[in-house]
């Protein structure tokens, strides 16, 4: 994949969290996830990632605790391993390894000393594993034996029964039990169709945690609840109906007392086992629930999200938290973009919302309601979405399109304009504008104007016009502030017009009128010039930057990339290629054009005025690239290779088709970043704290550092909890850094032969050094009598040693 | 968890008249005391002294009102013939009237019978006024000339014969006893200086000249005629400083609001019109049932009095102004000391800790009906008299809402006659508004849709959907009609707009398009 030696493509954040179910660990502070080929450890308290369990090699299928340790868990990747991690420290422990099958997909359940990995080669089988107990890292696991085949390849599909006694696996339309000790399994059979055309295939299946009860849910809603299964003929059944669609997930609290359910409603319903009739809802949670799980002490649920969220809900009453990841759905409508002012990425996200993540952080920042209506969970249903989003040049500005098609000729739109509110730190909706034009907007752009207020916009549609929004102040005294109104209206021979582009001084708009590109003046409307490379429509248009501004680009459907001169009007160059994105970078002449070509996307960087390509890349990714992004860096950098140089001022994000975000690194980079990942272990002893620096340099001018001086950073570094008191310390805390002083002069003193007092200040020295020793052993777990009991006598004479101390070492001191 | 959000309810942009702080301000008037008087109304003066009593000069007769009286407190009546230009003096103690006799009569305020008989006139005199110096008096008659007479001997002091027609209006100068404005059916404005025997200044109005104002610095004149109001600048000779032709029948009569920000003109096309004297824009418009011949404001604006030649007298008291009533109100409502100490007094201090209270979502009805999913409640409750009838957006939003949930259909299914006719009457009044009509289109064809079958069962149902065919029948047309007017105004715009010839790009010329013809048009109505 790599070209040049010294720019990569490189995965940038924003994986997936709701892939697999979540596990909470045993005491409720951690949640683990599989986040593509990491498995993550988040804090419960403060939504944040404490670190990523980094190893496997392909993506991790399965997350679970390991029911014998509740400080460790397991993990399984496509890559053929089970893994298993102290992931409170992050260590990985031992890895399991099977070479026998080519897993492609599998989860793992785990009983006792069994592992069960549902692996497949062509076939699903449920596979026990039992792990040797040997003290190697890596283990082979030989010892395979199939437990039951054909199964579904949805994990939610199969439970382990109570305490391990069986386990329960839905196909379709079938239910099997499958009993360890008696080695046998019953099958139970749903019809195919009920009457009212419900559908009865299973979705999701869990176990009661103390009885003999199963319960499964439904594509229709159903939730059944089998029992007495152990018999062939005599099996019973009841069933739940509170879900309007398909039951994704189900969950029985630890107790066995409540059975959560989920779906695509939203809604976490919490029925009581045994009262059915009883339940409690937590609704309007997100996106569809995918999964829930449950901590083993049963204080917390947590439910994922189809919109790559997680929810940590405490006692089904309130959401303490929120783990939300990069929302990228099955679809981005909007462009890529960059808000000025955070360097926040913004997309559409959520139904109806723009999120804004930071890259910097790998982190979602918020998510701006544009839509703001309720949102129906309900399949099928057209939904008002963000289709188009801008923002202006110093984003104080927002536009935003949504529609909402219903049926062929009845389109609803929206323009909406957000102004950016710098107390409340976030946009605050200015103007609304419905059915801005009759039909689909095609392109929205605002001019680039460095400083001052932006105080244009302009559209374009399929109703072959394009508009230009005005913001105007209020006509009337009593009206709250400006708004926007339309100033203009242009078309061009009926033609549909497709992309528009404002030059980098905004002094002209170029607007692409299928195979016409039109250029006008915004400060008259007048029409300057058309320009057009038949045949093709124009796709694609920009204007190049600083010194290249004199160009304009357009990319047109017949494969071409034309460049025109707008000095003199005529056509600079052109050269077939399939052009499906250009884009210029903001702080350079560069441009980027991603290409197509025999099925996958190449990359050339290059500037309008020179012929030769910056940079090419052939074969980035399969399939076309339509969003990309450059984005400024925060330090420019200095780079003066070649390959390298377009590099400087921005990086460059895409969107593959698979919809992973890449990125392009250099070798400088990636050095400097695992440099400062190596230096970060080095330094990690010792925290740079003020307080060290103060106590580091008193520590220089000591030539032998020994005694008292090296308990010193031992207190300090100690964990404070396993410390004793701190009034208990504080005495000797000051004492150990009086004594560091006068080391030397103690010596001296000795020189001269004195007095006894000397000699028990050496004494009161030792036993200091013994008693801050003390704590080091201590984390073991005998803190309740940290505080050692000093006898009368040895407080009294530490009293004394203050007293007398006291005014001759100031002197000393001074 | 987010919260539920509610319908959004889209502010539509008002129609019509803008609201300013002007249009608040001429508005805060009462209904108008309409007093019908002997013959047309042609003039009004208040009188400059409290209590600010007004003479109405109609026919023969010339009454006096109170500011708060509808009767009046007393009239003269000994006229021979129609009265005109009753005038009171700057003391307020004389008022001057002259007469079609042509004989110029001035009466004590207190007394009947005229103190003084001014003859010497050979036409009808329409214009007195007292000079500064309250001794003399102005006089402007249907002879062409104007004169002034000294009020203790009675004597003519001076003829001015400059006019060539009518001397319909005059003003004396406030500030200089010698100087007054005259203004002719002969186009022209005429100032007298009584110092000398000629006109100083003449200007030209270019239309008869009804009627007169100087502004209270008097560096402004005002005049008014035909269809034009005129400001002149005196102190520059008489130049023209704005021409203002908002009226479009003559113009009969000014006035100046009192505190002299604002200037009202009233026409034969029964409207007063109300300039901002800065920037000489018409600022409000009051409608009148009959052609308006005089007018005049109460000092402080309190009341405006106007009179029409259906000898209607239409007064408009000002509102008592509302600082006052709230003001009142608050004092009524303080609460007693000890619930004042107990709930409202406690001020949290610097460092205390507040501890929020959850607040509580308010939700409108139909939103809570919404927010349970019931959803023929919600269009009940949205479909309530109140609402349908004073906010329709809200009817048309909770519509839209059970559209875009889909489940309209269900809300509008199931209704019996009672509830079907509210929904047909409501769509009856709604459907035609260009703001509703996308979304009640698609309401009405369901609504066909689901009670097609029991058309011919209820006469009420069946009655309104007639109602509702014809409706949209004339609305068809309507659309038609301005459609076509539509196409001829482009054709116009394409024929005014000047062609463009573009400059012939180097490779554009193998395109094979004509070049040069944008339909660009100029700034669209707004949408929003």
């Amino acid at each position: 994949m790599v070209e040049h030696g010294d720019v990569r493509v490189v995965h940038k954040g924003g994986s997936k969290i709701n892939f697999r179910e979540p596990a909470l660990s045993t005491d409720s502070r951690f949640l683990l996830c599989a986040s593509g080929e990491s498995v993550k450890v988040f804090s419960t308290a403060t939504e944040e990632c404490l670190h990523a369990l980094q190893g496997h090699t392909d993506l991790i299928t399965g997350v679970l605790l390991r029911p014998s340790n509740h400080l460790q868990a397991y993990s399984c990747s496509l890559d053929g391993t089970v893994r298993l991690w102290d992931f409170t420290d992050g260590i990985l422990i031992r890895w399991a390894k099977s070479n026998r099958v080519n897993i492609w997909c599998c989860f793992i359940y785990v009983w006792t000393v069994h592992l069960h990995v549902c692996a497949c080669t062509e076939l699903f089988q449920l596979v026990a594993v039992h792990l040797p107990q040997c003290g190697e890292q890596l283990v082979e696991a030989k010892e395979l034996s199939a437990v039951l085949s054909n199964i579904s390849s949805n994990p939610a599909a199969s439970a382990f029964g109570r305490e391990g006694q069986y386990i329960v696996s839905a196909k379709p339309l079938q239910l099997e039990v499958y009993f360890f000790k008696k080695h046998k399994s019953y099958s139970f059979f749903l019809k195919k169709d009920n009457q009212k055309g419900g559908k009865n295939t299973f979705t999701c299946i869990t176990c009661h945690p103390t009885e003999d009860c199963i319960a499964s849910g439904h594509e229709d809603g159903k939730i059944r609840l089998w029992r007495n299964f152990n018999h062939r003929k005599e099996y019973t059944y009841s069933t739940l109906h509170w879900h309007h669609s398909a039951v994704s997930s189900l969950r029985f609290t630890p107790e066995g007392t409540n059975l959560l359910s989920g779906g695509v409603e939203s809604v976490l319903v919490q029925w009581r086992y045994n009262q059915e009739s009883q339940r409690d809802f937590l609704p309007r949670l997100g996106g569809a629930i995918t999964h829930i799980s449950v901590s083993p002490d049963g204080a917390l649920f947590c439910t994922s999200h189809s919109d790559n969220k997680i929810t940590i809900i405490q006692s089904c009453v309130k959401v303490s938290a929120v783990i939300q990841g990069l929302v990228k759905g099955d679809r981005i409508r909007t462009d890529l973009m960059i808000e000025p002012r955070s360097k926040a990425l913004v997309l559409n996200g959520k139904p109806g919302h723009l999120q804004f993540y930071s890259l910097q952080r790998d982190k979602l920042l918020y998510n701006l309601d544009i839509v703001q209506q309720e949102y129906i969970h309900e399949s099928g249903l057209e939904q008002f979405e963000v289709v188009m989003a801008a923002f202006d040049a110093s984003g104080s500005w927002l536009a935003t399109v949504e529609e909402r098609k219903q049926k062929a000729p009845e389109l609803e739109l929206n323009l909406k304009l957000w102004a950016f509110d710098d107390q409340k730190q976030s946009f605050v909706l200015n103007t609304t504008i419905s059915a801005p034009h009759e039909g689909r907007i095609t392109a929205l752009c605002f001019p680039h104007v460095s400083d001052g207020q932006t105080t244009m916009l302009v559209s374009t549609s399929r109703d072959g016009h394009f508009k230009a929004w005005q913001l105007a102040a209020p006509a009337h005294t009593e009206d709250e502030g400006p708004s926007w109104s339309c100033d203009f209206l242009g078309a061009y021979h009926s033609l549909v017009p497709e992309c528009c582009c404002f030059s980098a001084d905004s002094s002209l708009l170029a607007v692409g009128f299928q195979e016409v590109v039109t250029v006008w003046t915004p400060a008259s409307w007048e029409l300057l010039t058309t320009l057009s490379q038949p045949p093709g429509a124009v796709r694609d248009l920009c204007f190049g930057r600083l010194s290249c501004s004199k160009y304009l680009l357009g990319a047109t459907t017949s494969r071409l990339l034309c460049c025109w001169n707008l000095l003199t009007c005529s056509l600079e160059w052109v050269t077939s290629m399939d052009v499906s994105l250009l884009l210029a970078d903001p702080l350079s002449e560069n441009m980027a054009a991603f290409c197509f070509e025999a099925g996958s996307t190449d990359l050339f960087v290059f500037k309008p005025g020179e012929p030769r390509p910056l940079f090419s890349h052939k074969a980035l990714c399969s399939g076309r690239v339509t969003h990309a992004v450059f984005v400024p860096r925060e330090v420019m950098l200095e780079s003066c290779d070649e390959a390298s140089q377009w590099l400087n001022c921005s990086h460059l994000y895409f969107l593959t088709q698979s919809m992973d975000l890449l990125t392009f690194i250099t070798k400088a980079e990636e050095d400097k970043l695992t440099a400062s990942s190596k230096q970060l272990v080095v330094s990690d002893d010792v925290a740079m704290t003020p307080f060290h620096l103060l106590l580091g340099k008193h520590r220089d001018q000591l030539e032998n550092p020994q005694g008292s001086n090296v308990s010193l950073p031992q207190l300090l570094q100690m964990p404070a909890h396993v410390l004793p008191s701190a009034s208990f310390l504080c005495s000797m805390f000051v004492q150990s850094l009086l004594i560091s002083v006068n080391k030397p002069s103690e010596q001296n003193k000795e020189k001269e032969e004195e007095m006894e007092s000397e000699k028990e200040e050496e004494d009161s020295d030792g036993e200091m050094e013994s008693r801050i020793s003390r704590p080091e052993h201590m984390p073991s777990g005998e803190s309740g009598c940290a505080a050692p009991a000093l006898t009368k006598e040895e407080v009294r004479e530490l009293r004394r040693l203050k007293k007398l101390d006291h005014s001759w070492m100031k002197g000393l001191l001074d | 968890m987010a919260s539920y959000k509610p319908t959004n309810i889209p502010v539509y942009p008002k129609l019509g008249e803008k609201v300013t702080e002007e249009t608040l301000y001429w508005k805060n008037y009462k209904t108008p005391i309409q007093i019908k008087e002997f013959g047309a109304v042609s003039n009004i003066h208040f009188s400059p002294v409290t209590p600010y009593n007004f003479a109405v000069t109609a026919f023969t007769r010339i009454h006096l009102y109170g500011l708060l009286s509808q009767e009046p407190v007393k009239t003269f009546t000994r006229f021979k013939d129609t009265a005109y230009c009753g005038r009171f003096r700057s003391d307020g103690q004389l008022l001057v009237a002259g007469c079609e006799d042509s004989v110029v009569r001035l009466f004590d305020v207190s007394g009947k019978v005229a103190l003084r008989m001014f003859k010497g006139h050979t036409k009808a005199v329409h214009v007195t006024d007292f000079t500064s110096d309250r001794y003399q008096i102005l006089t402007g008659s249907d002879d062409y000339t104007c004169c002034l007479w000294d009020i203790p001997n009675s004597a003519q002091l001076n003829t001015y014969q400059e006019h060539t027609d009518y001397i319909r209006c005059g003003v004396t100068s406030q500030l200089n006893r010698d100087l007054f404005v005259t203004g002719s059916y002969d186009h022209s404005l005429k100032v007298f200086d009584a110092r000398v025997d000629k006109s100083v200044m003449t200007i030209n109005h270019g239309h008869p000249v009804e009627s007169l104002l100087l502004y209270p610095s008097e560096g402004l004149l005002v005049s008014a005629g035909g269809r034009y109001v005129r400001v002149w600048d005196l102190l520059k000779g008489g130049q023209p400083l704005v021409s203002l032709k908002n009226h479009h029948k003559t113009v009969t009569c000014l006035a100046l609001s009192s505190n002299g920000q604002r200037l009202l003109s009233g026409s034969l096309d029964r409207h007063v019109k109300v300039y901002n004297t800065t920037s000489y824009k018409v600022v409000h418009n009051f409608d009148y049932p009959a052609a308006i011949l005089s007018l005049a404001l109460a000092p402080e604006d309190e009341s405006i009095v106007v009179g029409m030649t259906n000898s209607i007298l239409s007064i408009k008291h000002r509102k008592p102004s509302e600082e006052a009533k709230e003001t009142a109100g608050h004092q009524r409502r303080r609460p007693s000391y000890r619930v004042y100490a107990h709930r409202k007094s406690y001020v949290p201090k610097q460092d205390d800790y507040l501890v929020s209270k959850p607040v509580r979502q308010h939700l409108a009805k139909y939103d809570k009906q919404l927010k349970k999913f019931n959803v023929s409640k919600a269009l009940d409750t949205a479909l309530e008299t109140w609402i349908r009838g004073r906010k329709p957006e809200i009817t048309v939003a909770v519509i839209r809402e059970l559209d875009r949930r889909g489940t309209l259909k269900n809300a509008l299914a199931g209704r019996d006659e009672q509830e079907l006719s509210r929904l047909l009457s409501f769509l009856i009044a709604n459907l035609v508004d260009a703001r509703f009509a996308p979304v009640l289109i698609t309401a009405a064809e369901m609504i066909l849709d689901i009670y097609q079958s029991i058309i011919g069962q209820s006469p009420v149902v069946d009655k309104q959907l007639l109602h509702l065919q014809s409706l949209l029948e004339r609305e068809l047309d309507y659309q038609k009609d301005l459609l076509e007017v539509l196409g001829m105004l482009d054709t116009m715009f394409a024929s005014s707009l000047p062609k463009i010839e573009l400059p012939c790009s180097g490779i554009s010329t193998s395109n094979g398009l004509p070049q040069g013809q944008s339909t660009a048009s100029r700034p669209q109505v707004q949408v929003n």
